[in-house]
């Protein structure tokens, strides 16, 4: 076979790759700021709740959660598990790890604004909302950006987990055509893919946090 | 009729009584300095007055409204509407400025009037480019607050407190954070708004000019207020506190 032909067999898993990578993103980013507020909050019980929540998701292994959110269903409620529900099961299990890490970026973003910014706002008539996302949201989000920027670099190599389940991402396709062409270049092919994935984030990230270093 | 009325302020932290009793009664026009020690209270009557902090007990109204009153020995704060009211009366100078970094000099400025009060944005630009020139500021306002000096941090600061069109302006030791060149430009900003009868409410360290500026002196120690006067007779008082006070500045007067 040759490596066009590789490449090309690879593709679907590349997209599929992509696609955890990016429906990740948009859930876990915005879910992370809820489960940070909840975190702030002072209600006790949901304040713990996060807490208890946000140390599980840091404290156990992806894998591990990837494979409770796929068999979960069928082993607690005893519901059979469709072969689309895989897919969601990835999408769930990385949303849901992914949202926790983020909570606690935004929890020591928010955290680490002046008290007077607030104080300032709140003397000139802001509200409450308008405080929040006028004046220290965006203070925050250059803040934490490098964080974020970790996490996210980390995230496209964590795809390789879904694996963990057997979705047809990019892992376990390279995996599949190198034992059935007995050939080391699926898995070269792989290592250039995540890598050059990887370069293109980090250059992304590296164009926003140019773009808010307008001020100190 | 009195801008601010502040009758018997009680406010304490943990247990400790910071404010016993305060009254503060400011007319219109009328430039009243607070001096007093470190940890007199003073940042802290001003933050009660600015809503800043919560008063355990008092009345407090501003030009009539009266937004705070006491119920058995308890503060209670009228309803959002007449602290909302309250609150467009008065404007706070921040010893550490406390300008919004990501906003150019112009935004500070010109944001809250703009996004809070709902005014039309050409009139504020308008009024906005005339305080810039009236703090000296003209060239700046494309600048960020990170590339301005601490004077010019501040000028803007009085700039977009002024920009809320306050009818009290308050000033928790303004010049505290600055150098002593930078605290003269600080410090005629405020003598001119004086000159203009602007009212205000000025902590301050520095005595020569609390004495230039001021109507009314208050000293204030260990949560009361001492004495209040005019400056001739604060700075030729016969009481034992004011004057081992003001004793330590005796170099400078
Ligand atoms: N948020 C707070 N929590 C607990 N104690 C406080 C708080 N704010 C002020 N205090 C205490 O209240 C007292 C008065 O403080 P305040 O800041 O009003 O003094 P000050 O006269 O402004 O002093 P300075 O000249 O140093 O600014 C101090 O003993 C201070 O430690
Ligand atoms: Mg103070």
């Amino acid at each position: 076979m040759s490596i066009e032909m590789i490449i090309m067999q690879l593709g679907e898993g590349m997209l599929s790759t992509i696609w955890i990578f990016a429906l990740t993103l948009l859930f876990s980013l915005p879910l992370g700021m809820l489960i940070a507020f909840g975190r702030m909050s002072s209600n006790f019980l949901l304040c713990n709740l996060m807490r208890i929540y946000i140390s599980i998701m840091r404290g156990t292994p992806l894998m591990l959660q990837l494979l409770v959110v796929y068999f979960g269903p069928y082993y607690i409620f005893g519901i059979s598990i469709s072969s689309s529900y895989r897919a969601y099961a990835v999408i769930i299990a990385f949303v849901l790890n992914y949202a926790a890490y983020f909570a606690e970026i935004y929890r020591s973003g928010i955290a680490s604004m002046p008290q007077g910014q607030y104080e300032a706002a709140k003397v000139l008539g802001y509200s409450r909302p308008q405080t929040f996302f006028k004046i220290i949201l965006p203070q925050v989000i250059k803040r934490i950006l490098p964080s974020i920027t970790n996490e996210v670099i980390t995230l496209v190599k964590d795809t390789s987990l879904a694996f963990s389940i057997a979705y047809a991402e990019m892992f376990t396709q390279a995996k599949a055509l190198a034992a059935s062409q007995k050939s080391m270049v699926p898995f070269i092919a792989a290592a250039v893919f995540y890598y050059i994935f990887n370069f293109v984030v980090a250059a992304v990230m590296e164009f926003f946090e140019k773009k808010m270093n307008y001020y100190q | 009729m009195n801008i601010l009325e502040l009758q018997h302020a009680k406010k304490s932290f943990d247990g400790t009584e910071v404010l016993k009793d305060i009254d503060l009664h400011v007319a219109e026009g009328e430039v009243v300095s607070i001096i007093g020690p470190s940890g007199s209270g003073k940042s802290t009557l001003l933050r009660c007055c600015t809503f800043l902090e919560t008063l355990d007990a008092g009345e407090l109204s501003y030009e009539g409204n009266k937004v705070v009153t006491t119920v058995e020995g308890k503060a209670v704060y009228g309803n959002k509407k007449q602290q909302r009211e309250a609150m467009e009366c008065f404007g706070l100078v921040f010893q550490n400025f406390n300008l919004f970094p990501h906003y150019s000099v112009l935004k500070n400025i010109t944001d809250a009037p703009i996004r809070v009060k709902k005014r039309p944005a050409e009139e504020v630009m308008r009024e906005a480019r005339e305080l810039l020139a009236k703090m000296g500021l003209s060239d700046k306002e494309d600048a960020y607050p990170c590339q301005l000096s601490g004077g010019q941090q501040q000028r803007v600061s009085i700039a977009r407190a002024l920009a809320l069109k306050p009818d009290i302006l308050f000033f928790d030791e303004p010049t505290s954070a600055l150098d002593p060149e930078l605290t003269l430009e600080i410090l005629k900003v405020i003598k001119e708004l004086a000159k203009e009868k602007m009212t205000m409410v000025i902590v301050t360290h520095e005595m020569n000019f609390a004495r230039d500026v001021s109507d009314r002196m208050i000293f204030m120690d260990q949560g009361v207020i001492v004495e209040e006067t005019t400056p001739e007779l604060l700075f030729r008082s016969e009481n034992q506190r004011t004057r081992e006070f003001l004793g330590q500045y005796h170099d400078l007067l």
